[in-house]
């Protein structure tokens, strides 16, 4: 028997499960997953939370709910990949050899990256929103909370979600005017980045947004520290921005596992061909969704879309055949604008987001760039797609390639 | 793309002034630009910035990060940022003759 041995059961590797058990010949091939968790979170759920519009059950269901019958589940800590052996070695020390790895393993925020984060103030008054823990504790001080400055600072890219951190404080203005104290709090959006997105016309529509529900933008601000006792944000070059609530996306990086196999750049992501999806050390190794080091967003819907594809050049790779599968960057984000309103974009690697219509060019129901109310329901529904549609690898009515048409350039 | 004079030769540069092709770079040009960026000379350690920098270029095809060069104990994110004011990444791979550093999304 051949094996194919999936590290990591989030939203790509369960969604890659999925579509392999469905085309492998299980006379020839043994699937196996590994993963240290048996819960699921539907990460996008997170950012609904602190303003109680979702609880933590919302957002979990267990793992093994979404595996199909007739593979291998392990839940355990992974301790190191030798790819040179063609083995994955376990905690504990239980050895799994494979004929095809993928790594599905993502990516996680690392708050001690930054000194002063991590301490005193920590869960206090300074939150992540990326994880259930972070995301339940802002719930619980935002119900109390008075009003001051607020802070959300990106502290570098590349970041899970890219655009969640401007959902958050668009649905931070609408929240605060619903507790009747947004006049009692001042927001301002701290980012490293030129502007409020990378792409031109994005970061235009999107700094508009900020200007209009006044909250004040401070573009290329790289944070060096915290200063918790005093409760200011210092970057590199020791200009400050007070707080009195940081919200912040700390240091994004792949799994140490990465790092302690050696498989990983500088911030644990594989370095991995954009297109084929292929490691570019490792023939038979290939990587999927946050884990890569790829120019593409670290999204859900990425990963749905490069599912598609790696599918395709894995039966290739087994077959002996060249890769054909050309993974083009598309991503499509639903971005939460408050007031029961969203915007939505739909991009890739060389097209910047661009107005239009979604999915059918001319007539939607979705719109590009746009806000509206049918794009918040779109976000809404999206919940229930994913856990009855995307990770059980069902088609969804949305290419994976990006289509130019319905959008205005 | 336009043609500039710097350092007493012409170059190509791009909208933004960056250098189009990295092959013509010398520390000329680099202390020509690092001027046009506001740093009015250039010492050994802005030097063994560029240099690094040149050469994880030429091995890997991308300019290396403020995070890998901290790692590798090349230079320390502090004092890259005191090297070159107001945003490194950007600066320094300007001065060091190479495209600008592409942005993640």
């Amino acid at each position: 028997m051949k094996k194919l041995l999936i590290l990591g059961a989030g939203t790509a590797g369960t969604m890659m499960l999925n579509k392999m058990e469905a085309v492998l010949d299980k006379e020839e091939w043994d699937i196996t997953i590994v993963d240290q968790y048996e819960t699921h979170y539907y990460q996008p759920g997170f950012l609904f939370i602190p303003f109680g519009i979702y609880n933590r059950r919302d957002v979990i269901k267990p793992k093994r709910d979404f595996f199909p019958p007739g593979v291998n589940v392990i839940f355990s800590k992974i301790d190191v990949v030798d790819a040179g052996k063609n083995q994955v070695i376990l905690d504990g020390g239980k050895v799994l050899s494979y004929d095809i790895l993928l790594v599905a393993t993502g990516t996680k925020i690392n708050p001690a990256e930054t000194d002063g984060m991590a301490d005193g103030g920590w869960h206090k008054n300074i939150f992540d929103f990326y994880t259930v823990e972070g995301a339940v504790a802002l719930q619980q001080f935002l119900k109390y909370w008075e009003g001051g400055k607020m802070v959300l600072n990106i502290v570098e890219m590349p970041i899970k979600c890219p655009v969640a951190p401007l959902e958050f404080v668009f649905l931070a203005d609408w929240w605060f005017t619903e507790q009747g104290i947004r006049d009692k709090v001042d927001i301002e959006f701290v980012t490293p980045l030129p502007g409020a997105f990378t792409k031109p016309k994005a970061s235009k529509v999107f700094g508009d947004f900020l200007n209009k529900k006044n909250i004040s933008l401070t573009p290329e601000f790289s944070t060096g520290r915290v200063d918790w006792e005093n409760n200011k944000l210092v970057s590199w070059d020791e200009t400050s921005i007070d707080y009195d609530l940081l919200v912040t996306i700390p240091t994004n990086m792949g799994d140490d596992l990465i790092a302690r196999s050696g498989l990983g750049d500088e911030l644990n992501f594989i370095p991995t061909d954009k297109f084929t999806l292929q490691s570019q050390a490792n023939d038979n190794i290939f990587v999927i969704g946050d884990a890569t080091n790829l120019p593409s967003s670290k999204a859900g819907s990425v990963a749905h879309f490069q599912a598609d594809i790696l599918t395709d050049n894995l039966l290739s790779y087994i077959d002996g055949k060249p890769l054909k599968g050309k993974f083009d960057g598309h991503a499509n984000c639903y971005i939460e604008s408050g007031f029961g309103k969203g915007i939505l974009i739909d991009f890739n690697y060389d097209t910047e987001p661009l107005p239009g219509k979604f999915p059918l060019p001319g007539v939607g129901p979705f719109s590009l760039l746009e806000e509206t109310r049918m794009n918040h329901y779109g976000k809404m529904m999206f919940r229930w797609m994913y856990w009855n549609l995307l990770l059980k690898g069902a088609e969804l009515p949305i290419e994976s390639h990006m289509l130019m048409a319905g959008k205005r350039a | 793309m336009t043609t500039k004079e710097l350092a007493g030769i012409s170059v190509d540069v791009d909208a933004e002034g960056f250098l189009t092709d990295h092959t013509v770079w010398n520390l000329d040009l680099a202390a020509a630009i690092a001027k046009e960026e506001g740093i009015e000379a250039l010492t050994d350690r802005h030097i063994d910035v560029l240099n690094f920098m040149r050469k994880e270029f030429e091995e890997n095809g991308t300019a290396p990060s403020i995070r890998k060069m901290n790692k590798l104990n090349v230079v320390p994110t502090k004092e890259l940022y005191a090297l070159f004011p107001g945003g490194p990444a950007k600066k320094a791979a300007k001065i060091a003759g190479l495209g600008k550093p592409q942005g993640c999304i």
